[in-house]
């Protein structure tokens, strides 16, 4: 008998739950859609949100801090020192610009939207907007450049800047080779003076004579190099 | 006159031929139409939209884009397959499902034959699919598309007795297996029809076709053949374009003729709701095309509502819950019919 009563008992509940389940499934059928439809309708994105990346040239003093901040490497920045005589202005926080920015090129085809970059920078002038948008059909035309000078501009500011630094190394040379002349006069004053120091007196003036050739070759290119890679060293934020 | 095409025509080729086509006409753009309800219907179900783009107007054109997409489709045959049988399989489950239109009346002045045994006809045609699904199942060489057939065959064989039984208890009622004498028994307002008749007993005999008739077209939750799940897609997993297009067209178009049956046995077939009003030739074959949509839409109702059965709660529901029943029906309705 109990297998009889739960015969049908089970048959009596499969029956009424399908009929509450067809109630569930109409009354839906009557409740609007929750589709957004993209492109004509759009989600609202949050105000954090971390999408495209922007950066205000205005306020960028070429530090690359946001390059180095970059876990992907995809902020390849260049800069040109200023000359003294140029005034590139200031920055929305009162800092003077002392760099020409020649290259500032950010990939979004590497950039992995982390947003790391966006705390170091000293003026803020790198951040996030909230484009999503912006897919291409080639690689290339993901490499957005920021820079403000045109390609003229730039190549001028980089050549001025190679000279300028050639210049300021050849004074340093000749200003040394200078110092180098006139040790040794004062020594050989002072060697006649007292005889007992003659034979140092004798090989100062060849040491003497060998600085200035050593002195042009160690202050070439290879310390300019290091110092454009490498703008942070020589700018000193005040 | 029953068929005023081969009034007008005569009964010859022309006739005959005239006569075969219309239900195809109608079959195929029903099919489009049910195709995009299903899909409109199920996105709503599930609170989202379906189709929006294809034909700019709430994608309309959506069955239209997907029937020109299988035409293009290359028509593949898998090496090992048996090509006969392979070849043969979508047209005969295809054929099985049409031939039951020619005993459906769709209109007091429309029966595409006006045979004697009318329902017992549709319900043997009804059974030629089984053999095509089989022969495709088999055809494919494919272990799934195997177990899938073995499946449905299973299914589709164990229902048919439900089914065939609640129909045997309706015929009994009407006097006759002739669909057409089945409507005219069910004249006047929608009291007559059969559903509330002999009550609850002929009630319980609709319940009873619904769900075995479920099973014939391998709807939710009785889709197992070709839970796409479990076994890709069963039976048709190997056939694409064409091939596949047929094995769809057979699905909807089984799906019609199991609720347009319905209509005619239980809610009166070509006859308005409401006696002479709204009645006629014409409003004949709308009220049967309502009736079968009517249906037709609840199926798809229940397809979105359901989980899917597994096997063996399939046979229990065939054997141990709708044969008795179905038994223990007809011997009720047959005393109440002999009693009164």
């Amino acid at each position: 008998m109990n297998a009889a009563a739960r015969y049908f008992t089970n048959l009596g509940k499969g029956f009424w739950t399908v009929l509450i389940g067809m109630r569930v499934t109409m009354r839906h059928l009557f409740t609007p859609a929750v589709t957004i439809q993209y492109p004509d309708e759009k989600m609202a994105i949050s105000d954090r949100g971390r999408y495209r990346l922007y950066v205000n040239m205005d306020d960028c003093i070429g530090c690359n801090q946001c390059g180095m901040a970059c876990p992907v490497d995809c902020i390849a920045i260049e800069t040109a020192k200023s000359l003294p005589t140029e005034n590139l202005g200031v920055t929305s926080t009162g800092q003077k610009k002392r760099l020409w920015v020649t290259k500032f090129d950010i990939d979004f085809g590497k950039c992995c939207y982390c947003g790391l970059c966006v705390p170091p920078c000293p003026t803020e002038c790198i951040y996030m907007t909230k484009v999503f948008e912006f897919s291409e059909y080639d690689r290339k035309n993901l490499i957005y450049s920021f820079i403000t000078l045109n390609p003229d501009e730039v190549e001028e500011k980089v050549s001025q800047a190679k000279e300028a630094e050639r210049e300021a190394a050849a004074k340093k040379a000749a200003a040394a080779a200078a110092q180098a002349a006139q040790k040794p006069a004062s020594t050989a004053v002072a060697a006649e003076r007292t005889p007992k120091t003659q034979q140092p007196a004798e090989s100062e003036p060849k040491a003497a004579g060998s600085q200035p050739e050593i002195s042009p070759s160690t202050g070439e290119n290879p310390n300019e190099a290091s110092l454009k890679k490498d703008p942070s060293q020589e700018e000193k934020p005040s | 006159m029953h068929n005023f095409i081969t009034y007008y025509l005569g009964t010859g080729f022309l006739g005959s031929f005239v006569s075969s086509v219309i239900p195809i006409v109608f079959v195929l753009s029903y099919a489009l139409v049910a195709m995009y309800l299903e899909l409109k219907i199920s996105a709503h179900m599930q609170d989202r939209l379906g189709p929006m783009r294809t034909g700019k107007w709430h994608g309309w054109a959506q069955p239209l884009a997907d029937v020109l997409k299988l035409l293009q489709k290359e028509d593949t045959i898998p090496t090992a397959a048996d090509k006969l049988l392979y070849i043969l399989a979508p047209l005969l489950v295809f054929v099985g499902s049409y031939a039951a239109y020619a005993a459906i009346p769709f209109s007091p002045a429309y029966i595409g034959a006006d045979i004697n045994v009318g329902i017992f006809y549709v319900i043997a045609v009804s059974a030629i699919v089984v053999i095509g699904i089989l022969m495709g199942a088999w055809a494919s060489d494919n272990k799934w598309s195997l177990l899938g057939g073995m499946r449905t065959a299973a299914q589709l064989v164990s229902y048919e007795i439900p089914s065939s039984l609640a129909v045997v208890a309706v015929i009994m009622v009407a006097g006759s297996l002739n669909l057409n004498d089945v409507c005219a028994a069910q004249t006047g307002w929608f009291w007559n029809w059969f559903v509330f008749g002999k009550f609850p007993f002929l009630f319980v005999t609709f319940v009873i076709y619904f769900i075995a008739s479920l099973a014939e077209t391998n709807r939710t939750p009785f889709d197992i053949p070709e839970a796409e799940s479990e076994l890709v897609a069963g039976y048709h997993t190997e056939y694409s374009g064409m091939r596949f297009a047929f094995f769809y067209l057979a699905e909807y178009a089984n799906m019609f003729t199991v609720a347009a049956v319905a209509s005619v046995l239980f809610f009166g077939g070509w006859n308005s709701p409401f006696g002479t009003f709204m009645s006629g030739a014409v409003w004949g074959a709308f009220w049967l095309i309502g009736k079968g949509m009517v249906l037709v839409l609840v199926q798809m109702w229940l397809r979105w509502t359901l989980p899917r059965f597994r096997v063996d709660q399939l046979m229990y529901l065939s054997w141990k819950v709708l044969t008795p029943f179905a038994l223990a029906d007809l011997v009720a309705v047959g005393l109440w019919t002999v009693l009164r």
